[in-house]
């Protein structure tokens, strides 16, 4: 019920269609990885999805902002089907990716924010080092940019209430880490693919 | 108004007009043509088809009453304002201005035309939107481009809420011997002012030469103007039998809707070419936004409001 209505007000306030510019919906399993403007992104991001992908799809959440509170618990965890990870630094790395890897082992499909925080910029600022590590580890994933347009406009860092401002999730052509590349020129290679759906 | 002869007439009217309409893009569409003629004849049958759907869409909201006709340009002015300020460069300090216009002026605008307080929905958005968004703008303190980003919201709510909201408030005009019929002014604008630009296009693709307006609209012809217009105004003359006008002020009526929809559809068009874009959105199939179906609406509806209230309503 509370998904319905959440799908339907995002459609209604934000629109958030997808444009699939470089892949097709598939369920094949993938990692797609976007630009963090604001914390509408998962929600619009899952929504752009078909619905067939979304129950083996799982956004990776921040734990101390959807797991405050009953209903952005449930919203979080009941409808967008989300992995919540601890992003306050305590306690050593691997535990904090532990979850996402045994995600992927499952054949499930993530949704991350490689910028870990949110900018208000077009372009996305420096990636972290989690999607290179995931990359790493499952060659078998497709990893797909998605450029997120006009959510730090809609809802911005401190806002209570999304402005209805049209935005739309746009998926671009799969990369994959290349024989011999280190995690720095991936990862700036993998911005770069964010970067050049902005157009 | 379901009950209404003349409603029902112009009904059927507008349908054989669209029969006409799709038959002939029907015919188009078989003959052959070179690789930019089909892309044409294709967009013509877009909207042609995108325009039954309108059609129905506005007959059913009226056949189902004044609340539904003013919730529907409620709907309508709530899609413009949202594809004005999407293309608007937005900061994250405009927040405030926005969810005001958005959630305070659109729905307050709409609901002073359903409770038919007239002396409020003309100084609600001029007045109080005018003051009231700068200085919800102010609070957070970012001075850069302020004078711009505050005109531009105050345009946005200006244009797709007071002007198009200025349609659905031809409901409220009491005009002496007219009472109870007041939503066929609603359509004899929506009937010309449509018209006219459809007129324009056609009479631009058949005839047009000189361009009117090269920078600005190079589709614009000065054959297609002037086609379109004369159309209209004919229309809009031999439909005073559902007006409260005479023949002769239901010429000049048309003419001055005519008039300020074609400069409204310059004018959007030049802001469409200030923001680096073609269409407000692409909502329409064929026409674009709804911006861009209501750009002429936008001009024409303000003016004929007023002119018919100071010369025929009480």
């Amino acid at each position: 019920m509370i998904g319905k209505v959440l799908f339907a007000l995002t459609r209604f306030l934000v629109g958030g269609y997808p444009r699939w510019i470089g892949s097709t919906p598939t369920n094949r399993q993938r990692i797609y990885f976007a630009n963090h403007g604001s914390h509408l992104d998962t929600i619009v991001l899952w929504f752009a999805l078909p619905e067939a992908l979304r129950a083996t799809t799982h956004p990776v959440a921040a734990r101390d902002y959807w797991g405050k509170g009953r209903l952005r618990r449930h919203i979080g965890i009941g409808v967008l089907n989300a992995i919540l990870i601890d992003r306050t630094g305590q306690g050593p790395r691997e535990d904090v990716l532990r979850p996402l890897h045994d995600a992927l082992r499952d054949g499930h499909s993530l949704i991350l924010s490689p910028e870990g925080t949110r900018a208000f910029e077009r372009l996305p600022g420096p990636f972290k080092s989690g999607l290179y590590n995931l990359a790493a580890a499952h060659p078998q994933v497709e990893l797909i940019p998605v450029y997120l347009e006009n959510l730090s406009r809609a809802f911005p860092k401190g806002a209570y209430l999304p402005a209805p401002i049209a935005c739309t999730a746009r998926f671009g052509t799969p990369i994959s880490v290349l024989p011999g590349e280190d995690k720095g020129a991936f990862l700036e290679r993998a911005r770069a693919a964010v970067s050049e759906l902005a157009g | 108004m379901i009950h209404d002869r003349h409603f029902l007439l112009l009904v059927g009217g507008i349908l054989a007009f669209l029969t006409v309409a799709s038959s002939i893009g029907w015919l188009l569409a078989r003959r052959p043509a070179s690789e930019s003629g089909r892309a044409t004849v294709e967009n013509l049958n877009a909207r042609i088809r995108a325009w039954w759907v309108m059609v129905a869409v506005l007959a059913a909201a009226l056949a189902l009453g004044w609340t539904t006709t003013i919730l529907l340009f409620g709907f309508l002015s709530f899609y413009a304002l949202r594809e004005f300020l999407s293309l608007t460069p937005t900061k994250p300090a405009d927040h405030w201005p926005l969810l005001a216009a958005f959630y305070l002026f659109l729905p307050g605008q709409y609901l002073l035309i359903g409770w038919d307080w007239y002396g409020l929905f003309s100084i609600f958005i001029p007045v109080y939107g005018f003051l009231l968004l700068p200085i919800l703008g102010v609070v957070r303190g970012d001075t850069e481009d302020f004078v711009l980003r505050m005109a531009r919201i105050q345009w946005g709510v200006m244009l797709a809420v007071y002007c198009i909201g200025h349609a659905p408030a031809l409901l409220l005009l009491h005009i002496p011997g007219y009472e109870g019929r007041s939503a066929l002014l609603l359509v004899y604008l929506i009937v010309v002012v449509q018209l006219s630009d459809v007129m324009q296009y056609v009479f631009g693709k058949l005839f047009g030469r000189t361009k009117v307006a090269p920078v600005v609209s190079p589709s614009k012809t000065l054959e297609g103007l002037v086609g379109g217009v004369a159309a209209a105004v004919a229309i809009g003359t031999s439909l005073y039998w559902i007006t409260p006008f005479t023949p002769l002020q239901a010429m000049g009526l048309s003419a001055a809707i005519a008039a300020m929809g074609f400069f409204g559809g310059l004018v959007l068009s030049a802001a469409k070419r200030s923001m680096g874009v073609k269409d407000w959105g692409s909502a329409i199939e064929g026409h674009g936004g709804v911006l861009d179906r209501l750009d002429s609406v936008c001009f024409a509806a303000p003016v004929f409001f007023h002119l018919t209230r100071y010369w025929f309503a009480l």
